[in-house]
């Protein structure tokens, strides 16, 4: 092995620019797959955070007869904040928000939307909700990029906004879109108004009351309210984490693909590599190697080889996977119209399992794709090796 | 008398499948090589004398018959055992050179010594001197291709002779080579012969070789056709 290990080292090194193109290929490899592995769990790392800093924070309660799939709940799912509730908005701990069934008219069309009021001075969700603040009696609202691109509104212009109030009768008003805000959450986007929550109520003739209450942190033991259930952020980013179970197999396929194409150009080049050292081959054997020798000394320069590949991937591999996880990777085109929440900017999420599964797979399969052609060649006639006598 | 000889053929046959018959290489070989002996198997392409050397370098085993090397029967020898033989005592030297393109001369002369697993300072020792003995101590980091051809046979020569081993088989080493770097091999040869006693067995057809050998087994159709025998004094 100690021999084989120093003949390995010996040929790679004096086979010079043709080890290192090897060798660059390979790494390539590396940083590629892992890089793009990345990138994928750093989009599904990124849909769950971008819902709990859009939309669910560290849990929310939820009035009892409201479901998001049914929007004729909506109606009828509002009540008073609780008290001991109350307290902790005013602390910032929680941020209520009350729901309503409306319709906007854009240029004279009849879109419905919910209507969601939330507190201007909230800080828990990251809805930029402080453009809502108006000095001159304006009623000032925020959409969404989507929802502006649907609706064809855009920041300054007016909308007539039109809902139904606790009796039933329906009311309107024109408000002002002060503020088209981007997310990569469509639930917080698409068919959603934003404004204050103390206008929603008034205009709801519901004062005090909410749909849904978002806590800033997550809850060990939830205190149970009359008429409210709680909602623990597992229980919300559920539909994410079977979503983000779905996507893996998908990216699985991907990943495998690529290790696939990886293996393939190892064994084209390894084959090609070996074949054309038959000569060499009969050489070793007519100094003294065995077969198994022979095959040994390949399969380790194999590996050498994607031992150094994973070297030199770490040398540039490692800064340039830090940079791309703090700098994110923009796509290079508008991903809006995408049609699934995809960010502009992916940040790559990178594990350990990742690097060194990608490592490990790669040595492996080069030591394996080593093997199998210097098997085959060592089993050849040695005076027809020393001819390089093509089998 | 036979316990003396470096190599006994008896009754030896090598026949080769070719489609559905057999193309029979050589025929009722029977030949003594003694230590120590500087002689060739001559003849035209396709006499056979390759396959015999081959054989008689455990690298192929003979149909039909006996070879003894160094009281080895090469038909009967495990893979292994046939290694051993060619790394312990056996040197080849090649009509082209089959140096190790990526080695430095140092390692193509080293790399017998490798396999024996002597200590890098005995192996420094052995080197330098076979590098002495063919006069390329100069060239020790140059790499084959940065060689002239006589330069690379003479790498050859020392990479076959730097174990010291008892029998060198040496096939067509010439036919690449201008009659200058011939001559300067053959004589390298001629002096290992002498002064380490080692047995050489050319393969050749080549008259420069031949008129250096003090025995001339001439091969013809894979049959012994004729032998001479060079006294010293003639």
């Amino acid at each position: 092995m100690k021999l084989a290990l120093k003949l390995a080292y010996r040929n790679l090194m004096g086979a010079g620019l043709r080890t290192w193109l090897n060798v660059i290929v390979l790494s390539f490899s590396f940083v590629i797959i892992i890089w793009l592995k990345g990138v994928m769990t750093g989009w599904d790392h990124q849909a769950k955070t971008d819902m709990t800093n859009w939309e669910i924070g560290g849990g929310q309660y939820w009035h009892s007869t409201y479901d998001p799939f049914d929007p004729f709940t909506i109606t009828d799912s509002h009540a008073p904040i609780p008290d001991e509730l109350k307290k902790r908005e005013e602390a910032g701990e929680i941020v209520p928000m009350l729901l309503v069934q409306g319709a906007i008219f854009p240029e004279g069309r009849m879109m419905p939307v919910t209507i969601r009021g939330v507190n201007p001075s909230q800080n828990i969700l990251h809805l930029p909700v402080k453009e809502l603040i108006t000095n001159d009696g304006t009623i000032a609202a925020i959409i969404g990029s989507q929802m502006a691109k649907v609706s064809q509104l855009k920041e300054g212009d007016y909308v007539t906004l039109r809902w139904r109030d606790a009796n039933g009768t329906f009311d309107a008003t024109d408000v002002l879109i002060c503020h088209v805000f981007s997310t990569n959450v469509p639930s917080v986007d698409l068919g959603q108004i934003y404004i204050p929550l103390s206008t929603l109520q008034e205009f709801a003739l519901l004062p005090g009351e909410a749909t849904l209450i978002t806590l800033k942190n997550a809850e060990e033991s939830a205190t149970e309210y009359p008429g409210w259930v709680y909602k623990s952020k597992e229980e919300l980013t559920r539909q994410v984490d079977e979503m983000i179970k779905t996507k893996s197999a998908g990216q699985t396929v991907i990943y495998a693909i690529l290790l696939l194409l990886a293996m393939l150009a190892i064994f084209d080049t390894q084959v090609l590599s070996i074949f054309r050292r038959q000569r060499e081959i009969g050489t070793y054997v007519a100094l003294g190697y065995t077969r198994q020798q022979v095959v040994g000394l390949f399969t380790v320069e194999g590996s050498m080889n994607a031992l150094l590949a994973a070297l030199l991937s770490a040398a540039y591999g490692i800064p340039f996977l830090a940079w791309q996880a703090k700098a994110g990777w923009t796509m290079p085109i508008d991903t809006s119209e995408f049609g699934m929440a995809i960010a502009q900017t992916l940040y790559p999420v990178y594990s350990l399992g990742l690097v060194a599964g990608t490592v490990a797979i790669i040595t492996i399969t080069t030591a394996i794709v080593s093997y199998l052609p210097s098997r085959k060649i060592a089993k050849m006639n040695p005076t027809d090796a020393l001819r390089g006598k093509l089998q | 008398m036979e316990s003396s000889n470096t190599i006994i053929i008896k009754g030896l046959y090598k026949r080769f499948p070719v489609g559905k018959g057999e193309f029979t290489a050589l025929s009722d070989i029977n030949l003594n090589f003694a230590q120590g002996e500087f002689t060739g198997l001559i003849g035209p392409s396709g006499s056979g004398k390759t396959t015999l050397l081959n054989i008689l370098g455990s690298l192929d085993v003979p149909s039909e018959g006996e070879a003894l090397v160094l009281g080895n029967s090469i038909g009967k020898l495990t893979t292994h055992e046939a290694a051993n033989l060619r790394k312990v005592s056996l040197g080849f030297i090649f009509q082209s050179y089959n140096l190790l393109a990526v080695h430095t001369v140092y390692e193509n002369v080293e790399f017998p010594l490798l396999l024996l697993k002597l200590s890098a300072t005995e192996r420094h020792k052995m080197v330098m001197d076979a590098l002495e003995w063919v006069g390329l101590t100069d060239k020790i980091k140059s790499k084959p291709p940065q060689l002239s051809g006589g330069q690379c046979q003479r790498v050859a020569i020392a990479r076959a002779m730097v174990k010291k081993p008892s029998l060198v088989l040496a096939d067509e080493p010439t036919a690449n080579l201008d009659a200058a770097n011939s001559h300067h091999i053959l004589k390298t040869m001629e002096t290992l012969n002498r002064e380490l006693k080692t047995t050489f067995v050319f393969a050749t057809h080549d008259d420069k070789v031949i008129s250096y050998l003090r025995r001339k087994v001439y091969l013809l159709d894979g049959r012994i056709d004729k032998v001479e025998v060079i006294h010293p004094n003639s």
